[in-house]
């Protein structure tokens, strides 16, 4: 793709020949050196290429597309935890039992997907694209939220268009805080975890003026192809989402320690996972902090499942004991 | 689904909107604000279709400062109100109709306050009270019956905690928290939240 772009391999006269002009293509113009000059934009927008054409033509699918998957995100103490299930289904069928739903945009930020897994995947590569021509061109970072706001901003063209998206952003801005916007008391108690209730947590979503949350710590972001770009505490994705949330509602709070959040992620994943037949087979998690993402070794669900099974008949046996020792006292 | 009230009293416009951002059956956050403030004395309460609400308010939002600073002076609540309709209506017969419904509030220092509603066909209408969404079927005629033009703020927010008790006894969603706030000529002041229960993490 970027290669592509770059040997403007697109001039070429056979290039229509050899490669069969997709409808995304056709709505994209190449970014060849000159557009940067003719559009006239510094920054380099890449709004001004995503606008699909009439033309773009709906392909017929062999096959029907499908939705599953479970993926979570919550921000603790320590940091975010991001969870998916590692299943990619086609209609009945598991198209691919170990599929990456989680992917590192850069040493900050790791996207989980849900949707359909070739529309992820693209706009996960050219989200990072992005991020990374912004990162040269400006000699810093974007940050989390407008990194969201770019992407929801990128795919707005495609809605209505049968692209299928559903990213959640979990990352951790290092930037220095803006001095221009003042902190308000409610924030910051939030940053440093004092008990926050739903009640006094401000939304960092700031439609009200500019003032409130400063940059820094971590972001929790979802943002679809319909349009939604939603920041949040918790937030899960998929048609296991449902399952997840009544694990993680149940058993989440800011002081978890690390240990407790990635097993509170996993079994949330496991959960969900049982009940809902289009996730499954693994769980990727991953924990985002100030030094960056670390990924934890995948795990085959179906272990946990077994030792889950284990822990059950171990707990009936146990009551079946004191339920016949009582009545061996009471017989004796 | 979602909920929005406007009361215009004597010399203020209180404005409501419930705080609900929901995913098919799913209730993704219980604190999203639906309100956007377009100058110091205009606020838009936008609901609708998913991503057309922020992409369409925003749009509305950077145009009227965008008057602001090349014109020296602020758009009056009722030019704002009439230059979305033209946006909306604009819209509605292309390629890419945004579905939102939308009300807007203000304060005009001659005109004094004005509540406007607009709906995604773009129709306007200059009301006195007004409400979108099922939970306006429940409310507008409580509002019928109580409203007087001349409301002080205490007796606003009597109306409109009536609307909310009778959106929780009758409503078949679980709508438990509004964001409230209030026009006059000092600007846009935030109330306290109007809170049905906790919605905070389960604890055992």
């Amino acid at each position: 793709m970027a290669l592509e772009d770059i040997c403007s391999i697109k001039d070429i006269s056979v290039y229509h020949k050899w490669f069969s002009s997709s409808s995304w293509e056709d709505t994209v113009s190449p970014l060849q050196m000159t557009d940067y000059r003719k559009c006239g934009l510094t920054g380099g927008g890449p709004l001004h290429f995503f606008i699909p054409t009439t033309h773009s033509v709906t392909v017929c699918r062999p096959f029907t597309l499908s939705h599953g998957t479970t993926t979570l995100g919550f921000i603790f103490q320590g940091g975010v935890i991001a969870a998916a299930d590692t299943r990619a289904s086609a209609g009945g069928l598991v198209a691919c039992p170990h599929v990456h739903k989680i992917t590192p945009i850069h040493s900050h930020l790791v996207v989980t997907s849900s949707g359909s897994g070739a529309d992820c995947m693209l706009w996960e590569r050219i989200l990072t694209r992005e991020i990374r021509l912004y990162q040269l061109r400006n000699k810093r970072r974007l940050s989390i939220r407008a990194t969201a706001k770019l992407l929801s901003f990128m795919l707005h063209p495609f809605k209505g268009t049968d692209v299928c998206v559903a990213l959640t952003l979990c990352g951790w801005d290092k930037e220095a805080g803006n001095t221009d916007c003042a902190t308000t008391p409610q924030d910051s108690s939030f940053l440093t975890g004092h008990s926050a209730s739903a009640a006094v947590c401000s939304q960092h979503d700031t439609t009200i003026g500019c003032s409130a949350s400063p940059n820094n710590g971590p972001h929790l972001i979802y943002v679809c192809s319909d349009g939604a770009r939603l920041e949040g505490d918790v937030i899960s994705v998929g048609s296991g989402s449902p399952y997840a949330y009544g694990i993680l509602d149940g058993g989440l709070n800011w002081n978890l320690s690390r240990e407790e959040a990635i097993s509170l992620a996993r079994e949330a994943v496991f959960r969900a996972t049982h009940r809902d037949a289009y996730s499954g087979n693994n769980v990727d998690l991953f924990h985002i902090t100030a030094q960056g993402w670390k990924q934890r070794e995948r795990e085959d669900l179906r272990d946990e499942y077994y030792r889950d099974m284990e822990r059950r008949a171990k707990a009936v046996e146990r009551k079946i004991d004191t339920q016949l020792t009582v009545c061996g006292q009471k017989l004796g | 689904m979602e909920y929005l009230l406007g009361i215009q009293g004597k010399d203020f416009v209180l404005v409501a909107a419930d705080n609900v951002a929901a995913s098919s059956i799913i209730q993704m956050k219980h604190d999203y604000d639906k309100m956007f403030k377009l100058s110091e004395k205009i606020l838009m309460l936008c609901v609708g279709e998913a991503g057309d609400t922020v992409q369409f308010a925003e749009y509305i939002q950077k145009n009227v400062q965008l008057y602001k600073m090349r014109n020296g002076y602020e758009l009056s609540p009722a030019a704002a109100a009439n230059f979305t309709r033209k946006n909306l209506a604009d819209y509605l017969r292309s390629r890419t109709p945004y579905h939102v419904n939308l009300l807007l509030a203000g304060y005009d220092d001659t005109d004094g306050p004005g509540l406007f509603y607009m709906d995604y066909l773009s129709s306007l209408a200059k009301a006195p009270f007004a409400a979108h969404g099922y939970g306006a079927f429940l409310t507008l005629s409580i509002l019928d019956r109580y409203y007087k033009p001349d409301l002080t703020k205490d007796e606003a927010v009597g109306l409109l905690k009536k609307c909310v008790e009778e959106l929780n006894r009758r409503f078949i969603l679980n709508l438990h928290s509004f964001t409230v706030r209030l026009i006059d000529k000092e600007g846009i002041h935030d109330l306290e939240k109007i809170t049905i229960g906790t919605k905070g993490p389960i604890t055992a």
